[in-house]
């Protein structure tokens, strides 16, 4: 039940009401309808991680490849201290 | 990018795998609370990629696990009731209750229905004035946004036929329980990453430094998790004890502010009985006294209701990270998610699942 899942936001309905902001939104094809209430910045073409029917959170993109980057530097790493040794 | 396939990745998991045999030096426990970690792990054979002396524990992160027998028979007891229409999440249809389960009162002809959402009961309610919609509203502070609103929601539209049978956990409590308990053995957290969007990880500094823990807030891709442990060992092989966010790309400090104020406008902390573990204090959510009005338990007289836990059943001691679920002399044998004895069997995300399903040895 907690798996939450980054889908892709295709449209918004703006219904005036923030609260109740609903958004078209793929999960690598399939598209549910997702209530936008808690991500009022999110919109057209941005990730975000959705739980029961809500995205609680955008992804941010910025932040997304620093996985990689975190292994690439402590590969650099490594690979200066082999280079010592 | 999709922010999954790329998470995925074998080449960039066995780099990270190497990298984690190189700082490891000591036998290390590390708990990944969220059962949604549990199921990645045991899937994707991230065990099996660590050092030896590593060891993860399971923890109890997972709601359908540790929601309380008592709250299930609670459940039964209202879904079985004429005038109601039971809506749930679809994996708590399955937990064994004291003498059935959800799936049994529909099958005996109960109006028992799968919903995805908490919005879903509400427009159920609003269809059939006639008939008491009762939620059960199950979860960590993952599902709590959803509930809150939901409820929040039915007050402005005047809804009065809808109320929410309340099971809400709070993570940081448990891992206080697990880490102040004598037999603890965990050493370093990985934080639940999507209880931290909502919640932010500020509730997290006086833990890790009241018990000198790392707690590393983590993804549930295998490349976050490899990252998560990687962070967590580096700590602990240096001796520090810091709140580290692995999750960046989707957690922040501060959380979500939008949720929170939901959150807290619905519910307040209260205490909660967790399957198996027992009483914790302040570790769940509980409605505020202006929404009282939508407490199922309270409407339909059941508050007083104390249901015992059985004994055959050790997911307590597997939630607690004591036990591995090879450990149950049940496992597999007379327990299996068709016929599950405890809830750690029911859900994907309970331990004893996982490991049927992806270790059956
Ligand atoms: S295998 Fe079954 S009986 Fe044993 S701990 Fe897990 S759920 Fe309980």
């Amino acid at each position: 039940m907690c798996l939450a899942v980054p889908g892709k936001i295709l449209s918004i309905v703006d219904s005036g009401d923030v609260l109740s902001r609903i958004g078209k939104v793929s999960f690598g094809g399939i598209v549910k309808d997702v209530n936008l209430a808690y991500t009022p910045e999110a919109k057209v073409d941005d990730y975000v991680i959705v739980h029961v029917g809500f995205a609680l959170n955008t992804v941010d993109e910025s932040e997304a490849v620093k996985v990689f980057e975190y292994l690439k530097a402590i590969d650099g790493l490594e690979e200066l201290e082999n280079e010592e040794q | 990018m999709k922010f999954i396939d790329e998470y995925r990745d074998p080449e960039a998991a066995k780099r990270y795998s190497e990298l984690i045999h190189n700082i490891t030096t000591k036998k290390w426990n590390i708990m990944e609370v969220c059962g949604g970690q549990t199921h990645a792990i045991v899937k994707f054979g991230i065990d099996e990629l660590l050092p030896k002396g590593i060891n993860l524990i399971h923890g109890p992160g997972c709601p359908v696990c540790v929601t309380s027998l008592e709250l299930i028979d609670k459940s039964i007891e209202i879904a079985s009731r004429e005038e109601v229409i039971f809506c749930s999440f679809g994996d708590m249809l399955r937990v064994p209750g004291s003498k059935k389960d959800l799936l049994q009162v529909k099958a005996e002809g109960g109006d028992v229905r799968m919903t995805y959402s908490p919005l879903d009961s509400l427009k159920i309610a609003k269809d059939n004035p006639d008939k008491e919609i009762v939620f059960f509203a199950v979860g960590f502070e993952t599902t709590a946004p959803a509930n809150a609103m939901a409820v929040y929601q039915a007050k402005v539209q005047g809804i009065e036929n809808f109320s929410i049978l309340v099971s809400h956990v709070l993570v940081p409590p448990a891992m206080e329980a697990i880490l102040s308990s004598k037999h603890n053995l965990v050493q370093g957290f990985l934080a639940a990453g999507h209880v931290c969007a909502v919640m932010g990880y500020n509730e997290y500094f006086p833990l890790a430094e009241k018990y000198k823990v790392p707690i590393v807030v983590t993804g549930f891709e295998p490349l976050d998790i490899l990252q998560g442990i990687y962070m967590c060992i580096k700590q602990l092989e240096e001796g520090r004890h810091e709140v580290e966010n692995q999750y960046s790309r989707v957690v922040n400090k501060e959380g979500n502010s939008t949720a929170m104020e939901i959150i807290n406008r619905v519910f307040k902390i209260g205490s909660r009985k967790w399957r198996g573990i027992g009483e914790i204090q302040d570790s769940g959510l509980v409605l505020q006294d202006e929404y009282i009005n939508y407490d199922a338990s309270l409407k339909f007289g059941l508050a007083d209701m104390v249901v015992e836990e059985p004994k055959e059943c050790i997911s307590g001691l597997i939630l607690q990270g004591l036990k591995k679920p090879f450990e149950c002399e049940a496992f597999a044998k007379i327990c299996t998610p068709e016929r599950p004895l405890g809830a750690t069997m029911v859900s994907s995300e309970g331990a004893c699942a996982a490991y049927y399903r992806y270790r059956k040895k």
